[in-house]
């Protein structure tokens, strides 16, 4: 393979940024948040040169590697600290640092008035540093570091206020959650180590093809908990919704365009594993899809801005997650997904943030109205994001997801049928909530209080809005004209196993799509502008909205069967140990003491002269003994 | 050069100087502690860069005649896992010395005889690990437990004379069954060639299974209450709350190490037939100790008693990953037992600051320190992290190897044991939230953040935890030959990839 010695360069840039901002202290306030900026562009930039290098190389060299050192070495353990690019993770690269960059210029005039924003630059490039070593990692265990990595700058980022109390409670809920994520990922690695005496990328490809499909199931398994996890996907999705305490650039990148996708990123990768494990591919079809779902209902129902669109994120990566479970035919589709999603999302997510930032914070849509008139660009960027989501021709989404609904319907039986038509019902209601989260926000009459003065955001925000929107409009046909980006991965994927089934015509399944979306959207407008909006949630709602309201009860769930029984059997072990364990040794002492009478003197005094003889007589004794061996 | 008996000589040196220092000068005690910590730790590295690491045998070695008649000789010599734990004790001694700078304030006994006692047990923490003549590595293993007592005894706080009887009695009562051990060993040796107490002839006796099981329970049990196991454990938490920071950063990091590094060093090399017998009750006390530790830790309400747990939990990895006979796990035990340390010496030095600033121990207490006092917090949520093994920092390399290499053979205990790393997560962030996070406790508005001597003492400590996260590779290679020494010598050889059941 093509070896290159710059490829660290992508992540030490924003680590030392990193580093420094955080060691700095105050002494870096004053330019903090433009290092951290020039950080993540310089690791854009190398991103761009390697991505020329690459597109100069013939098909069968364009993955590059780099050795940095030995970093684990025991037995038949051996993992390097390697990197590797391939058409894949260059992908990813390019996202990362470049919605990441923007997003940085973004937080520079978002955060200004925050006496920590260098703090807050600091922990934007740490992240960058991560996802980056995440998505470039030669193995399972140096992807680990990253995946985890990335967990701890989610984690200080969502507590980024953890004064309030309820923010440093989503932060580590959020942490907690993904650790249960990672441990499935440890599990993978494991399995990987105990069946095929490898943890590489490259060398469980190579094993795949012959070791046994149980424990290739096992490690898929373990997998798609890792990525459930990571990417809130069912049943590991309950983090998301609070992961919003966060600034919102923050919701932006992580909780939206980037780290979110990671799963999705760690299926695709692991292809070789999960196309040889049939049962471990239909889990990860089954959880796309009920995630997809999922998210779609709970978005029906929130009337915070970040919190619908939070579920909507979910939704959405539950289309990717599905993708990914069709095999080699839905790879291309995910990460289709994944590009354009990153775009939209983050461009609408920053949308929210304009919002919030010319409204006092607010976050409650029902507080807002007709904001168009008082934040033109903001409605015209977050409008063409609208637009992508829905998947209306010819923006991002329609490429995107249309490829996902026609690929589902694809993969043929009863199956694609109950795929197909999940991912149109999804469809439906996603263009209902979005439509709701327009007109509440854009349209209709101000419900906003008198202290509320909406303005535009200064140019250093709508920036960033204006190229995200660029891409919410054209990365779609980019991606996918003459299936440029299927070709680009193509030789990454085994498509041996590759049976199109062609059920449905591309046009029909267009037809479909759209006529669902024409639905949600008539649905909505009948609903929320065809009457007046309160600006106070109603409470006289179907039993429906107010499950969709508690994000379907996951919480509830949670609390009830983990977290209660788990406080009931920590509080019942610390007193066990106090009294039984602790008890029965007491006992014991008591008795020897009450039997012997000659022990009944074993009190401090006693014990401490005996123990001081013991002492000086010890020291007398070495003394001695060193004077005779001298 | 004799390197050993050089590094145990040293700091009975610096104490001599203490001890003759005017009694008044209590500086000048402190400059000499940490001066001769620091020589000790500089001579233990000068001796580290002469190591072999691809020679298995005992290294350095040293054979003085003590008491002739009885077989007894002052016998030295250190393997790459002893050589491994010297240097981390060494390390860690100048660290606590000037952590604690004024922890012998207040205390029953003079400054003086703070620092003499931390300088005694220095000598026996070297000697403990270096012994390889089994009368002398007891009377150390007992010995220690004396500056240990009186330190804890005479310069803790709350109920320090309870605790530290507590931990006496138990110890005592291992030691007594150790005893017994060493003395049936000494007897049968003169039954089969002479009497001795060398390890390394006494490996080679020949004795039933039955006397072979009951020896080595008498050994196990001694080191299982050092290190502790579950259910000998509960010494641990009073000894941990009531001790100074510093005393506990070198119980909990050094001296309960002795307790694995016993099993390892004596169980395993005596009792190789025993110990196989033993290892499926010992894996599962292993088990239940990791997740019970854990549990335990997320009831804590005290920062100090919270931390003991955690370590019970680390102790139930080092002994599964003692028992586990797999290369990766062995050497991933004794690569968890230095990382360990550091980790743990992190944890309760900035606990010891900030209980010291605000005066209790108890967790509610504390508040919003984050923007109070941002470097103390930043330096406790890192070795917070290291503490539940975070992928980059050193924890993680050795609790991966220990858990993948118990994988390859004890899968069911490698998978309960992972559930221990959700349990870490509670058991670090919850008092991490407490602390640090929400609005500022009253009463805490003025604690001042870390001074220099204290930034100075906690910076090598985070450095060494960073750096082996991601270059352990100096230290793992040291270890490597060795731990693969150990299961060889028990017959056993890394299980194959189980691949190709299709």
């Amino acid at each position: 393979m093509t070896t290159s010695s710059s490829l660290v360069y992508l992540i030490a840039l924003p680590l030392a940024g990193a580093v420094l901002l955080l060691l700095g202290g105050r002494r870096t306030d004053k330019w903090g948040h433009l290092l951290g900026t020039a950080m993540s562009a310089s690791s854009f930039g190398v991103g761009l040169y390697q991505l020329m290098l690459m597109l100069d190389r013939p098909t069968e060299q364009r993955p590059v590697s780099q050795k940095l050192f030995e970093w684990i070495n025991v037995g038949e353990f051996k993992v390097d600290a390697g990197l590797l690019l391939d058409q894949l993770s260059i992908c990813f690269v390019l996202l990362i640092t470049g919605v990441g960059t923007l997003i940085h210029i973004y937080s520079i005039s978002y955060m200004s008035h925050d006496k920590d924003r260098r703090r807050f630059f600091a922990y934007l490039n740490l992240f960058i540093a991560a996802m980056l070593l995440l998505v470039l990692g030669d193995s399972y265990l140096n992807l680990y570091v990253g995946w985890e990595g990335v967990g701890l700058a989610s984690y200080l980022l969502i507590g980024f206020w953890n004064q309030k109390p309820a923010y440093a409670t989503a932060s580590k809920k959020a942490f907690v959650m993904n650790r249960i994520g990672d441990m499935g990922l440890s599990f993978a690695i494991m399995i990987a180590f105990a069946t095929m005496g490898t943890v590489s990328f490259a060398g469980v490809q190579e094993h795949a093809h012959h070791a046994s499909e149980a424990a290739l199931t096992g490690m898929g398994i373990m997998l798609l908990v890792a990525a459930a996890g990571k990417s809130a996907q069912f049943p590991l999705q309950a983090w998301l919704g609070d992961a919003m305490a966060g600034p919102t650039p923050v919701s932006a990148l992580i909780h939206a365009a980037t780290m979110v996708t990671a799963g999705v990123y760690l299926i695709t990768r692991s292809n070789f594993v999960f196309d040889a494990a049939p049962t471990a591919q239909l889990l990860v079809v089954i959880v796309g899809a009920i995630t997809l779902m999922f998210g779609a209902l709970i978005g029906t129902a929130k009337d915070d801005i970040k919190k619908a669109l939070a579920a909507s994120t979910m939704s959405q990566i539950g289309y990717m997650i599905l993708a990914a479970g069709l095999g080699p035919v839905g790879y291309a589709f995910a990460i289709m997904h994944l590009l354009t999603h990153g775009f939209f999302k983050a461009g609408m997510f920053l949308g929210a943030g304009s919002v919030m930032h010319g409204m006092n914070d607010e976050v409650n849509m029902r507080k807002y109205g007709a904001l168009r008139k008082f934040m033109p660009i903001t409605f015209v960027t977050f409008g063409l994001g609208y637009l992508a989501i829905l998947g209306v021709p010819p923006f991002a989404g329609f490429y995107s997801k249309d490829m996902i609904i026609e690929t589902a319907f694809n993969a043929g039986g009863a199956k694609g049928i109950i795929l197909g038509v999940t991912t149109l019902i999804g469809a439906a209601i996603t263009a209902f909530y979005m439509t709701r989260v327009m007109i509440l926000t854009f349209t209709g009459t101000k419900r906003w209080d008198d202290n509320a003065h909406p303005h535009e955001s200064p140019w250093l925000m709508w920036l960033p809005m204006a190229v995200l929107a660029i891409g919410s409009v054209s990365s779609g046909y980019l991606l996918s004209s003459g299936g440029a980006l299927e070709n680009w991965l193509h030789p990454l994927f085994d498509h041996h196993a590759e049976h199109e089934h062609h059920l449905l015509e591309p046009i029909v399944v267009s037809a479909m799509a759209l006529t669902m979306v024409a639905i949600g959207v008539a649905i909505a407008f009948s609903k929320y502008a065809r009457q007046e909006v309160s600006s106070v949630a109603p409470e006289n709602v179907s039993i429906f909205t107010k499950i969709a309201r508690q994000d379907l009860m996951q919480d509830r769930f949670n609390e009830a069967v983990f977290m209660r029984p788990g406080q009931a059997l920590t509080t019942t072990l610390v007193a066990a140990d106090e009294v039984v364990i602790d008890g029965a040794v007491r006992g014991v002492g008591q008795a020897a003491m009450s039997s012997g009478s000659a022990l009944r003197g074993l009190q401090n005094g006693y014990v401490r002269s005996y123990a001081a003889l013991i002492l000086v007589g010890a020291i007398a004794l070495i003394g001695a003994i060193w004077v005779v061996v001298q | 050069m004799k390197w050993l008996s050089l590094l145990m000589l040293l700091p009975l040196a610096g104490a001599a100087i203490i001890a003759a220092l005017p009694k008044n000068n209590e500086k000048a005690a402190k400059q000499a502690a940490l001066a001769t910590t620091l020589v000790v730790m500089a001579a233990t590295i000068a001796m580290a860069v002469g190591f072999q690491r691809d020679n298995v045998d005992l290294q350095f070695v040293e054979n003085y005649a003590w008491i002739p008649s009885f077989g007894i000789n002052f016998a030295l010599g250190v393997d790459a896992i002893a050589l491994v734990l010297i240097l981390m004790s060494t390390i860690l001694a100048p660290v606590v010395v000037l952590a604690g700078w004024n922890e012998a304030h207040g205390g029953r006994w003079s400054v003086k005889t703070f620092y003499v006692l931390i300088l005694v047990l220095e000598t026996m923490m070297i000697g403990v690990f270096a012994a390889t003549d089994l009368f002398l590595f007891y009377v150390i293993f007992e010995a220690m437990l004396i500056p240990v007592y009186f330190l804890i005894g005479g310069y803790g706080s709350g109920e320090r004379s309870a605790a530290a009887v507590k931990f006496l009695l138990y110890s005592l009562f291992g030691g007594l069954l150790m005893l017994a051990s060493i003395i049936a060993l000494y007897v049968m040796s003169g039954a089969q060639g002479g009497h001795t107490f060398d390890l390394d002839k006494l490996s080679q006796l020949q004795m039933s299974s039955t006397t072979q099981n009951l020896l080595f329970l008498g050994f196990f049990i001694a080191f299982a209450i050092k290190a502790p196991v579950w259910p000998f454990h509960t010494w641990l938490p009073d000894a941990a709350k009531s001790a100074t920071p510093g005393t506990s950063v070198l119980l909990l990091g050094v001296l309960d190490k002795v307790g694995t590094f016993g099993m390892i060093r004596y169980c395993l090399t005596l009792f190789p037939e025993a110990s196989k017998t033993f290892t499926p009750l010992i894996m599962i006390l292993a088990v239940i100790s990791i997740v019970y530790g854990a549990f335990l830790a997320i009831g804590a309400k005290d920062i100090k008693r919270l931390i003991a747990y955690t370590s019970i939990s680390h102790f139930g990895f080092i002994t599964m990953g003692i028992f586990a006979m797999t290369s990766q796990a062995q050497s991933g035990a004794t690569l968890y037992m230095f990382n360990h340390g550091f980790s743990t010496a992190a944890l309760f030095l900035v606990a010891g600051w900030m209980i010291a600033r605000r005066g209790s121990s108890t967790i509610s207490e504390f508040g919003g320190l984050q923007r109070v006092t941002p470097v103390m917090a930043w330096s406790f949520f890192i070795a917070g992290m290291s503490s539940l093994a975070l992928p980059g920092l050193s924890s993680f390399v050795s609790e991966f190897l220990v858990l993948v290499g118990t994988f390859t053979r004890y899968p069911v205990h490698a998978i309960i044991a992972t559930f221990g790393i959700v349990l870490a997560a509670l058991y670090i962030l919850i008092p991490v939230q407490k602390a640090l996070h929400g609005p500022t406790t009253v009463g805490n508005e003025n604690l001042k953040d870390l001074n220099l001597r204290e930034k100075v003492a906690i910076a090598p400590v985070i450095a060494v935890i960073v750096v082996l996260g991601f270059y352990p590779s100096p230290l793992l290679n040291v270890i490597n030959p060795a731990a693969k020494h150990v299961i060889s010598q028990m017959g056993f050889t890394d299980p194959v990839p189980s691949i190709g059941d299709k």
